[in-house]
């Protein structure tokens, strides 16, 4: 550790490090000979990537394929209105450097993937998630475990929050539990909405991502006690905390006592996204927003069904019957079965969803999904309505 | 009666009711008092031959049941049960 050197302004820069007992300048030494990987630059991924440059960690990777967006901005901290419409990792690295010279920064502009996690994550140390499916949670965690890296973990929905470090190698040399210790299976596709659906309180990724940072920094610097084999939820309408002791389980597939997986392996198919449209005999009809404006121009005879959540509603609408999906089935003998019905939600996922579902349990002929949802309308008919 | 604390994505099956009082005894009859209660519930929490789904942990106080005697744990009038779902958002 004796070759790590630090600049004069670098000593400046970091004084409170080195001035705190047990952390000092090993701690600051160890810390930038760290690599760490951020995987998800959003919510979660700017905190913690503000604190660990901040902090001084010497590598940075950032993983995100996504463009800086109106709606990011209520939460995703990094970026400013200066950056709609820019690569994230691009945006974020400038910000970044910005920040803190003295660290290096890595980026990748792709997806996860099972094709390319293995080589991304294995030059890292340490890697954050900060992603928002489940299927790349799961994707995260198996590599991290094939190849022994630490996976620090948190996620968020509405108000509330869970945080913990998985597959850590504690000082006696025990390896503490991960995601699939956890949590085997993921839940069924659309029980569990992403924020993107059900909404998520803009304050909540900044607590969580700064809990991960802090585990990230006690990871690499050996100072304290890490999250491992505990589980931190936190709920913010309440303001409840818990911590759940959580263990290694004996039929974890991955290092388990009788491990049967080896590799990565098809997340999307694990976590059931897509299955659902392949299993399903009927087929969903359509119609696009153009041709549903004519309809309406030329008052032609049918019903709009909106199966999105009253609040949503109330940002925007198009005068649709409002029939949340969640419960749709209360609502299903206002729904016409003679005259064209078309049913929309945001972005035409939810709204496909009932379709099916009411294909198949009343034998409805006659709906059509709107494609692209209320976000389409927004974009190609009325300019003046507002997204979310 | 037992205090059960419902995780935010299944409180659209409870009404929104952050907790419910649920009878003691074993954290199974526990459960299933709540899943008369709200018998929405059931499906999500349990799989056709009643095994509790994998992305649901069932805790009371701090200990998983799992780490205890499973589902015929013993649940006290005082005891907390928390129920704890996957989420995945982060961005």
């Amino acid at each position: 550790m004796s070759e790590v050197k630090f600049s004069s302004e670098e000593l400046a820069r970091y004084s409170r490090h080195l001035i705190l007992p047990e952390f000092n300048i090993e701690g600051q030494k160890k810390l930038k000979q760290a690599k760490v990987l951020v995987v998800g630059t959003g919510g979660l991924g700017a905190p913690l990537l503000l604190y660990l440059t901040a902090a001084g960690v010497g590598t940075i990777g950032l993983v995100d394929f996504d463009v800086v967006d109106d709606s990011n901005l209520q939460r995703q901290v990094l970026f400013t209105r200066d950056d709609l419409g820019q690569p994230k990792v691009q945006a974020a690295k400038r910000r970044l450097e910005a920040l803190n010279p003295y660290v290096k920064f890595v980026t990748y502009e792709t997806a996860l993937t099972s094709d390319n996690a293995l080589d991304i994550i294995k030059d890292y140390d340490v890697v954050a998630d900060g992603t928002d499916n489940f299927p790349t949670r799961y994707l995260v965690n198996d590599a991290c475990v094939l190849l022994g890296k630490v996976n620090v973990y948190a996620s968020i929905y509405r108000f509330e929050g869970q945080a913990t470090v998985f597959n850590y190698k504690d000082k006696h040399g025990v390896l503490g539990p991960n995601y699939r210790d956890l949590f085997p299976t993921p839940p069924p596709p659309g029980l569990v909405p992403s924020c993107a659906e059900g909404g998520v309180i803009g304050v909540l990724p900044g607590i969580l991502g700064s809990l991960q940072a802090s585990e990230v920094i006690k990871v690499i610097s050996g100072v304290g006690e890490t999250l491992s084999g505990r589980l931190f939820l936190f709920d913010a309408s309440s303001f409840e905390t818990r911590t759940l002791k959580i263990k290694r389980r004996k039929d974890n597939p991955l290092n388990g006592e009788n491990p049967s997986q080896k590799g990565l392996i098809d997340y999307q198919q694990f976590c059931g996204v897509g299955a659902v449209e392949s299993e399903s005999k009927q087929e969903v009809k359509s119609i696009n927003v153009k041709q549903l404006d004519e309809l309406i121009k030329k008052h032609a005879r049918i019903q709009i069904v909106d199966v999105r959540e009253a609040y949503e509603y109330e940002i925007a609408n198009i005068k649709g019957e409002l029939m949340p999906k969640s419960e749709i089935l209360r609502h299903v003998p206002k729904i016409s079965n003679d005259i064209q019905v078309i049913v929309h939600c945001r972005s035409g996922k939810r709204s496909s969803d009932v379709i099916e579902l009411l294909q198949e349990k009343y034998g409805f002929q006659n709906l059509y999904n709107l494609e692209g949802g209320i976000l389409a309308w927004a974009k190609e008919i009325d300019h003046t309505m507002p997204t979310y | 009666m037992a205090k059960i604390i419902i995780p935010t994505p299944l409180r659209k099956f409870t009404l929104n009711q952050s907790t419910v009082a649920v009878k003691s005894g074993t954290v199974l009859e526990s459960i299933k008092d709540l899943t008369n209660q709200f018998p929405e519930l059931d499906k999500h929490l349990f799989t056709e031959d009643d095994q509790l789904r994998g992305f649901v942990r069932i805790f009371i106080g701090e200990d998983d049941i799992e780490d205890l005697k499973g589902s015929v744990t013993e649940v006290n009038d005082t005891d907390t049960i928390s129920i704890i779902p996957a989420i995945a958002g982060g961005l």
